[in-house]
């Protein structure tokens, strides 16, 4: 596998992880009630969100790039 | 003497040497971070109810570092495709980042979150004399709601003698019958003035937060400590491809440039995906 491949691979876990933080931020202010936790949800999908559109933009100009190894 | 195939592909595997020697290399970094990782999964299955610290390190401090490898990730990609466009310039900017990234990850963990657990101490008193700390444990109550008692008394050690430890309490021991201790706090509050008397002779061990205080800080300095190591060698090789020797390279045959810069930002990809996995395991669950 290239660079390119697993820098994808690693977008894909990397979003993950923000909607699984987020989930969690969400599931620690419903158990605390902590408005603080609330913001670490919306910081955590926004980031998996921004982490989507990256990685739809790096396969895109890779492959225009053609930068394949 | 010219090493072939540093370009070129071998005609047998269909790729140049260093690609299939770093994945070689990442093999067996997945079989040891993968023993580590199940040592600290069965560890924690197999830890009696209660007893497994929680909410012990800093969540937001942890978050930022996971950024800062993401992004990192990113730079290193983008270093190497300006390097396959022939733009060293660009190339010599993205690794400087990367350098940058790798450092501020290093001495956030080295220089803040580790001195923050060594200064923390926690003394697991004996059964027999819990009873005595109950106004620093709050166990009566714990008990009444179903809770596990709580066996050990935390903070940062005032002084201590022959006989003695004095200790400035965690706010869960200054106040253990505020129902809000009973959760974990992962944006961490600071220690109180609150100090506890602690006879050694009611104390089962105590220790500061090193990898002697519980399976817990054994397996998370351990794993944390191994990953440094790895971000370390990983920054070192980029200072190296980042200095003026590297400009060298690139005039003689840019291909090769771009080959170390990928098979370095393979293992760099490989380091990030581990934290990827050590963060929520050890700061969140």
């Amino acid at each position: 596998m290239s660079l390119k491949g697993f820098h994808i691979v690693f977008i894909i876990f990397s979003t993950l992880l923000a909607l699984g933080v987020g989930l969690w931020c969400v599931w620690v202010d419903l158990v605390e009630g902590a408005p603080i936790y609330l913001a670490g949800a919306i910081a955590s999908f926004v980031t998996a969100v921004a982490l989507i559109v990256y990685g739809i933009w790096f396969y895109r100009k890779m492959k225009r790039l053609r930068i394949i190894t | 003497m010219e090493i072939p195939y540093t370009v070129s592909t071998r005609p047998d595997t269909g790729l140049w040497n260093a690609k299939i020697g770093i994945w070689l290399f990442l093999a067996s970094e997945v079989m040891l971070f993968g023993a580590l990782f199940s040592a600290y999964i069965f560890l924690r299955i197999d830890a009696a109810p209660g007893t497994w610290p929680h909410g012990l390190l800093n969540v937001p401090v942890g978050t930022m570092n996971t950024a800062i490898l993401i992004i990192s990730s990113v730079t290193v990609v983008l270093a190497w495709a300006a390097l396959k466009m022939r733009r060293y310039r660009a190339y010599w900017w993205y690794m400087l980042a990367t350098i940058t990234c790798g450092l501020i990850f290093l001495t956030v963990k080295l220089a803040y979150e580790w001195p923050q657990k060594f200064e923390h101490f926690g003394a697991y008193i004996k059964p027999d004399a819990l009873a005595k700390y109950e106004q620093y444990l709050g166990n009566e109550r714990r008990l009444e709601k179903g809770l596990e008692p709580r066996i050990e008394i935390t903070g940062h050690l005032h002084s201590q003698n022959a006989k003695e430890y004095e200790v400035a309490l965690d706010p869960v021991n200054a106040h253990p019958d505020d129902p809000a201790m009973d959760r974990p706090h992962f944006i961490p509050l600071p220690v109180t003035e609150k100090i506890a008397t602690i006879e050694k002779a009611d104390v089962q061990r105590a220790t500061m937060f090193l990898p002697t205080h519980s399976a817990y800080f054994a397996s998370y300095f351990t794993i944390t400590g191994l990953h440094g190591l790895h971000v370390l060698g990983g920054v070192l090789v980029f200072i190296y491809m980042w200095l003026p020797v590297s400009k060298k390279l690139y005039q003689r045959n840019p291909e090769h440039l771009a080959n170390r810069v990928e098979v370095s930002g393979l293992f760099w990809h490989f380091v990030d995906l581990v934290w990827i996995f050590v963060f929520p395991l050890f700061y969140l669950l």
